[in-house]
């Protein structure tokens, strides 16, 4: 039996040095829950330090939460990584951190980046350059996430700044990318006509939320069995009647 | 050979966005990156930057290496919360009509050669 789910699985919280000191782990999924959002995914910058947080918070709610990272690429290409286990996202991470262009976070210049409980109890302040981009290329980020048997996607490719096509000038033909993502600016529609190589990936518009508001902004239903990351990721390939509804 | 901005500004008729209070500050040097990781990297303190990204990050990276002021080529307008930024973090943007590599010409032209 197939169900829609509502999904919006680029969701910022506190950790991120951009995202608002307010994206705390209860906040987060009870705004997602007004919202009548099903899914959410967090997705911070190079780190998954808030993720397992979110989660506990989330089962509080009763709302899902898939563990993400936002990984930048060596050509500064934002992309998503999406698992369904916290515990391949640490590994990821770990991975990241090993190629994170080095140096301390200069918080008054990019903001805090605040690693906290479900509670929202501050547990302590990343000191890496979160907002950095790492020297994995392109390909080596995707073939990361996919070694951890997560899935790749390229965020906002509407973009010019940190969208794959503003960044490399177009999709190179082997990305190995699962989907793609269009921010809030644009239309699923709109991005087909104006990105022709979307239209060879599943795709997909998350908020990109970094402030309470905007969680939900943009959202992506998907018309699968229950909500796990396999089942998206069959929506996305549009396998076994799984698919995105428009 | 030290220069300072307003000096660059009238040699190579920029077009001043913001930080006209600040044109007296002496340039270091040059670098010519649009990847911010990069110039996060490698610029210099009191470098001239020039670049052609317009977003609000350019800002954040220039007050963190202490960027003597940024100039955007091809005529590139930089975006609004890219101005308000740079005008609450006093950094000066410049505009040139020149593409990165006639712009950068123009200024080893001037003497400025990071020597």
């Amino acid at each position: 039996m197939l169900k829609t789910f509502r999904a919006d699985l680029h969701i910022h919280t506190c950790l991120s040095p951009c995202g608002d000191l307010e994206m705390t782990p209860s906040a987060i999924v009870k705004e997602a829950k007004r919202r009548g959002l099903d899914i959410i995914g967090i997705c911070d910058h190079n780190s998954a330090e808030n993720i397992m947080a979110t989660q506990r918070a989330g089962q509080k709610e009763g709302i899902t939460v898939i563990a993400g990272i936002e990984v930048t690429s060596a050509e500064e290409v934002h992309i998503l990584a999406l698992f369904n286990d916290s515990a391949k996202a640490i590994q990821l991470q770990t991975i990241v951190y090993e190629h994170l262009l080095p140096g301390v976070n200069n918080e008054a210049t990019f903001g805090e980046q605040v690693v906290v409980n479900e509670d929202d109890e501050v547990l302590e302040f990343n000191q890496r350059l979160l907002i950095g981009a790492t020297s994995l290329s392109l390909q080596k980020v995707v073939a990361s996430i996919h070694s951890l048997s997560g899935l790749a996607m390229a965020a906002h490719i509407d973009r010019q700044a940190f969208g794959i096509i503003g960044q490399l000038g177009f999709v190179p033909a082997d990305s190995g990318l699962d989907g793609m993502e269009v921010s809030p600016r644009i239309s699923c529609q709109e991005a087909r006509v104006k990105f022709p190589q979307a239209n060879n990936f599943g795709l997909v518009t998350f908020s990109d939320a970094h402030y309470l508001q905007d969680i939900g902004k943009a959202f992506t239903q998907f018309l699968i069995k229950e909500p796990v990351l396999e089942e998206i990721y069959k929506a996305l390939k549009n396998k076994d009647g799984r698919q995105i509804i428009l | 050979m030290v220069m300072k901005l307003r000096e660059i500004v009238k040699e190579l008729n920029l077009e001043v966005k913001t930080g006209d209070d600040r044109l007296n500050t002496e340039i270091t040097g040059g670098y010519a990156s649009d990847l911010l990781s990069d110039v996060m990297a490698n610029a210099q303190k009191g470098n001239i930057w020039i670049t052609l990204q317009i977003h609000q990050n350019i800002v954040a990276v220039a007050t963190l290496k202490e960027i003597a002021g940024i100039i955007l080529v091809n005529g590139r307008c930089p975006e609004e919360d890219t101005l308000q930024k740079a005008i609450q973090e006093k950094i000066p943007i410049l505009v040139s009509k020149l593409s990165t590599f006639e712009l950068v010409g123009s200024l080893y032209q001037l003497g400025i050669n990071n020597a």
